[in-house]
């Protein structure tokens, strides 16, 4: 059994009274595939938030290859491999698809390396046709493609993809599912979702939260058994 | 003609209009005339410094003056001390720059927001205006410079040829000099902004925390963005000093550092030309208005403002190139050019 790629302990996040996450101990193996669900306020996207440096743990602590993270930048947690996809497509509007690609590229690589890649991954998400356009004016979907493309071509070790499927059409959504299993091959990657669809299909292993902590971790088919994920989703909470 | 080989064009357009006049107009012009493009290639350096953090950078520096009053304070100060103008020269840049390299540390490095660097950059310009402005008196010299308070500090040694104190410039130098220093700082910011920093400072301007996401340390290059800036600023102010040998607190001024965002608003801020275009342009008006003393020239200006915030609220250059550039660019995947014989045809 290797070091996990990345572990939290006793992770905490209060802003005044609320408890936004309480005490989560998330474990993620190397080139796993991870899906987390979980209502409205849950704590998911102020777990994201932790781990990419964003916000500061209020306690506990997160390690990433056995390195403690939480105390650094953003830019620096970026450089040590950890990637984010955020809900609200976060891109350069105002640029082209080819200059926001060039961007995530040139983090690492340089000169005709990166044009090189730039064009590979505008034929892999099929943007060849609207390289030059402004990312602004593309659909929701295409502007989720160009920002899981700009992460992607920083080569991180995790990815991590909040909502990806937002507001994509069936066909964009299939086609997301067979990115996501496509990068799974070469990378690790954490997803939160909502549709149970689309986590079902490439998801192994899912971490329910509830109310800022982990509520239950178990494989998809036995979550979607589970009535009580079942019932928070639903709004019924547990009396007990 | 694609998007690239119309921005090489304009460069190369750019480049032989500046040469012209910077070979011509000392031998057509006198030198009344020669003075006054003298003064806007100086206003052109100011605006430009701030069209670049600004445009490009995102920085939104309400006292880009004290950058431009510490340059020609610097200037005056240790030309008056040292004699000799080489060191004083290279002072006016870097004491400016350190300056904006301190602030900018400090505002960006503690991530406050664009509201807050315009309150801060705007309260460090009049600080500097209200310690100057009360520096009158025999006490307050530095070495054998009188700061002189709101007096100002008359009669500062002309620049010289580096290390020959006794071979100073005349105006036809001091033409060339603030002519080529612009053509040199547009095309040196150009070639900047076309490098992998130039083009990060402007994904820095449109998303910062996309950028922080991808690896690239937003603060810093800010913060070298800003102290490029602030080095500009301080060169013209050396400039300034040199051209009417004089300097006044109002150069700290708010009134100042008013223009300059008034001239990089006018010309367009996102180009490099538009802030020059504006700076020359509304110097001139004033020079032009103040000679007449028909009009009110700040009631004008203001008119300016609101008139371009409400109309044109991407400036001049920017409009223009909306209007007409589809004439000469034509982005690949838009309509195809026509040729003269050819069916017209629409490409999805």
């Amino acid at each position: 059994m290797t070091a996990p790629l990345l572990e939290t302990a006793a992770l905490n996040k209060s802003f005044g009274g609320v408890h936004a996450v309480r005490d989560v101990d998330f474990s993620l193996a190397e080139g796993e595939l991870r899906c987390l669900i979980g209502p409205n306020g849950a704590g998911k996207s102020t777990f994201f938030k932790m781990l990419t440096g964003q916000i500061a743990p209020t306690s506990g602590s997160i390690a990433f290859r056995g390195r403690r993270i939480d105390d650094l930048p953003p830019h620096a947690i970026a450089r040590l491999g950890i990637g984010i996809k955020t809900q609200v497509p976060n891109v350069f509007d105002r640029l082209s698809v080819r200059e926001n690609l060039w961007l995530g590229a040139s983090r690492r690589a340089r000169g005709r390396t990166a044009v090189a890649a730039v064009d590979r991954m505008l034929e892999r998400l099929r943007l060849d046709s609207a390289a030059e356009r402004q990312v602004g004016q593309l659909s929701h979907g295409q502007r989720q493609w160009v920002e899981l493309g700009i992460v992607l071509l920083g080569d991180p070790t995790l990815l991590l993809l909040d909502e990806p499927a937002a507001g994509m059409t069936q066909d964009e959504t299939a086609r997301t599912a067979e990115l996501i299993r496509e990068i799974n091959r070469t990378h690790a990657l954490v997803v939160v979702e909502h549709d149970m669809q689309f986590v079902r299909s490439i998801a192994r292993t899912v971490t329910v939260f509830n109310q800022g902590a982990v509520m239950v971790e178990a494989g998809v088919d036995e979550i979607m058994r589970d009535p009580r994920v079942r019932d928070i989703y639903l709004g019924k909470q547990a009396a007990a | 003609m694609t998007p690239v080989t119309a921005n090489r064009l304009g460069g190369a357009v750019v480049a032989i209009a500046g040469f012209a006049l910077l070979f011509g107009l000392p031998r057509l012009a006198d030198e009344f005339v020669l003075l006054q493009v003298t003064v806007y290639a100086i206003m052109a350096i100011l605006g430009l410094s701030l069209g670049f953090i600004w445009g490009y950078g995102g920085i939104l520096c309400f006292g880009q003056s004290a950058f431009y009053g510490l340059g020609a304070y610097a200037y005056a100060v240790a030309a008056i001390d040292m004699g000799d103008s080489t060191i004083p020269f290279l002072l006016a840049i870097a004491l400016p720059a350190a300056l904006a390299a301190a602030l900018g540390y400090f505002m960006f490095y503690a991530r406050i927001s664009d509201v807050y660097v315009g309150v801060i950059t705007l309260t460090v310009a009049l600080i500097f205006f209200n310690v100057v402005n009360s520096t009158s008196g025999a006490q307050y010299h530095i070495g054998a410079a009188m700061l002189g308070g709101f007096n100002g500090i008359p009669a500062i040694p002309p620049l010289n040829y580096p290390f020959d104190p006794d071979d100073a410039l005349d105006p036809t130098d001091m033409f060339e000099l603030s002519l080529g220093l612009l053509i040199a700082l547009y095309f040196g910011l150009r070639a900047l902004l076309a490098t992998r920093f130039g083009r990060v400072v402007v994904a820095i301007r449109e998303n910062e925390a996309r950028v922080e996401f991808i690896g690239y340390d937003a603060r810093l290059c800010k913060l070298i963005t800003f102290t490029i800036g602030g080095a500009i600023a301080g060169l013209a102010g050396c400039l300034f000093a040199n051209w009417g040998a004089f300097v006044s607190p109002t150069l700290f001024g708010i009134v100042q550092s008013a223009q300059i965002i008034i001239w990089v608003m006018v010309g367009g801020a996102g180009t490099l030309m538009g802030p020059i275009c504006g700076s020359v342009f509304i110097s001139w008006l004033a020079t032009e208005l103040g000679r007449q003393s028909a009009v009110n020239t700040p009631l004008l200006f203001g008119a300016i403002l609101i008139v371009f915030v409400l109309l044109v609220p991407n400036g001049i250059l920017p409009m223009l190139q909306q209007r007409f550039g589809h004439w000469v660019v034509r982005a690949p995947g838009a309509r195809r050019v026509v040729a003269a014989g050819e069916p017209a045809q629409e490409q999805p």
